[in-house]
């Protein structure tokens, strides 16, 4: 049996005690890939691993830092981050104004999304050639692709977005007298927001996969042509260097949008 | 039927029509109600009393007959309509819900204000107009509905079930803030309701209808002087008359719509 003097006293003790399990777990989630990093060091240097083909970390840094010297690093970077972005802005807007139109106005849906449906499962890269053909090989052709792999999760999301919307308010909205410009930016922009974020998050891990691949295949600069070129050459680090950067942007990118989100969605 | 009612409703019928079978939601429906009266429509569930809420909303047309709600003249909206739940909108703070309807109208944004703080205060929101719906109970969102109806002063109140999905505590509490704003106001409302007691409390008449078709077969006035007690519709012996003619009424509303099942199985 507890101690009946101090009940406060034994509740903080308690308190005291689920912190304190509250910052192990953060530390255990900090540690995971510290860890991971710490088992390949060991295991290269002990030749358990090939080092030629899994160099290990410190390796890895120290060539990190020779790129990031020579410029060459900020170089593909910075590339691969425009096309990213810009390619990113050029597929989700157009998707997000599309998406409303068809989830508001029925004829215009019943009317596009055969068409949607149908080029939705082509892979945007195996449409690389025609993109080649009516784009050149500059950058407006990487732009373009990112833009129509990241358009279709977004349109469809925004779809489903407002047709999820409760009928109830478009009910107080037509009962109140909404006009048409305030029932779509106050009713069912904001209504259709949370699903259409999550088709932009989707996006957003669709548009990395999809640069890294198209600068593989038609490029001369970025992150994707850094990794195919160093493995061509059998520069490992360099790929590694690469390798770890996209995780690293992907990670930073999927943060900024979980950052948005909560800016954007304080009612939820 | 009185001399100059606030709203008239003559023959409205309303019929759902799909696949060559058709079901008369609405039958014959004429009705007059008086300016600043409150009349609460009391029936089974499928009698159709949401629908001609409805029609009276413009959310749904009727098939044939009509209805005046006559206008005092200025720019006031017709109706307004509290809805059962989920009818305040989780993207909007409590003061940007209550002054929807005002601000659908393109109002002057001091008057809006103005008027969205009145009623904020009425329903005792005052502190809560900076929060999203999400922190409020159930009984709060409704208050928030409320509040938009009034604060947009429209000719008409249309109340469909506002307090059914609350507990009891909760309701009474309601159902007073409600009709001290009414008393207020003076405003006609049309309310429904499935709880006899609180059509005994809340209205001057109370309408009973009857299910497929939905049609109205009897009126039950209640005299109970105001401001009522919630304690009234227990002690006063009218009272009593008053809520067994209603309960014999659903009775056999309900024994019929029993029969007719078993007649065609």
């Amino acid at each position: 049996m507890k101690k009946i003097q101090n009940p406060v006293e034994n509740e903080k003790k308690e308190w005291q005690k689920q912190k304190k399990q509250q910052t192990r777990k953060t530390w255990l989630t900090i540690f995971s890939p510290v860890f991971l990093l710490l088992i390949w060091q060991i295991l290269a240097q002990l030749n358990f691993i090939d080092a030629r083909f899994f160099p290990p970390p410190t390796a890895i840094i120290s060539t990190f830092q020779e790129l990031l010297i020579s410029g060459e690093l900020v170089h593909h970077v910075s590339i691969s981050l425009f096309r990213i972005f810009a390619g990113f802005f050029l597929g989700v807007l157009p998707g997000v104004f599309l998406g409303l139109c068809m989830g508001l106005y029925a004829p215009i849906r019943h009317f596009l999304s055969p068409i949607v449906m149908a080029l939705m499962p082509i892979p945007t890269l195996a449409l690389l050639p025609i993109i080649l053909i009516l784009f050149g090989i500059g950058e407006v052709s990487k732009i373009v692709t990112i833009a129509g792999s990241v358009f279709f999760p977004v349109v469809i999301n925004t779809v489903a977005g407002v047709m999820s919307i409760d009928s109830t308010y478009l009910d107080v909205a037509k009962n109140y007298g909404a006009s048409r410009k305030d029932f779509f930016f106050q009713v069912a922009f904001p209504g259709a927001l949370p699903v259409m974020l999550e088709g932009i998050q989707m996006g957003q891990a669709i548009a990395l996969l999809t640069i890294v691949a198209a600068e593989m295949m038609g490029a001369r600069s970025g992150i994707g042509y850094l990794i195919w070129s160093s493995y061509s050459a059998f520069l490992l680090k360099e790929m590694f260097v690469g390798l770890i950067l996209i995780s690293f942007f992907g990670y930073i990118f999927s943060l900024m949008l979980k950052m948005l989100e909560r800016k954007l969605l304080p009612w939820r | 039927m009185s001399q100059n009612p606030k709203i008239s409703i003559r023959g409205l019928t309303k019929v759902f029509y799909k696949k060559q079978h058709s079901v008369m939601a609405l039958e014959n429906i004429s009705l007059d109600i008086n300016e600043g009266e409150f009349v609460c429509f009391v029936g089974p569930s499928g009698c159709g009393k949401t629908t001609l809420l409805r029609i009276l909303a413009g959310l749904e047309s009727q098939s044939s007959g009509g209805f005046t709600i006559k206008k005092s003249g200025q720019q006031r909206p017709s109706q307004s309509m509290v809805f059962q739940e989920k009818g305040v909108f989780p993207w909007m703070t409590v003061a940007e819900n209550i002054a929807f309807g005002l601000n659908m109208r393109q109002l002057p944004q001091s008057y809006v204000k103005e008027r969205t703080n009145y009623f904020l205060v009425k329903t005792g929101l005052s502190k809560f107009a900076d929060m999203y719906p999400k922190e409020l109970s159930g009984g709060m969102k409704q208050r928030v509905s409320i509040a938009r109806a009034f604060a947009n002063d429209p000719e008409i109140l249309l109340m469909d079930e506002p307090f059914g999905a609350l507990d009891e505590q909760n309701r009474f509490i309601l159902q007073e803030e409600l009709l001290s704003i009414w008393t207020e106001t003076k405003k006609t409302i049309l309310f429904i309701t499935h709880s006899i007691d609180e059509a005994l409390y809340l209205s001057d008449r109370v309408v009973l209808m009857s299910a497929q078709p939905g049609k109205i077969v009897d009126e039950v006035e209640i005299k109970l002087p105001r401001p009522r007690k919630l304690h009234d519709i227990r002690s006063h012996p009218e009272m009593t008359v008053a809520f067994l003619q209603i309960w014999r009424h659903l009775q056999g509303e309900v024994q019929n719509a029993r029969q007719e099942d078993e007649r065609r199985m």
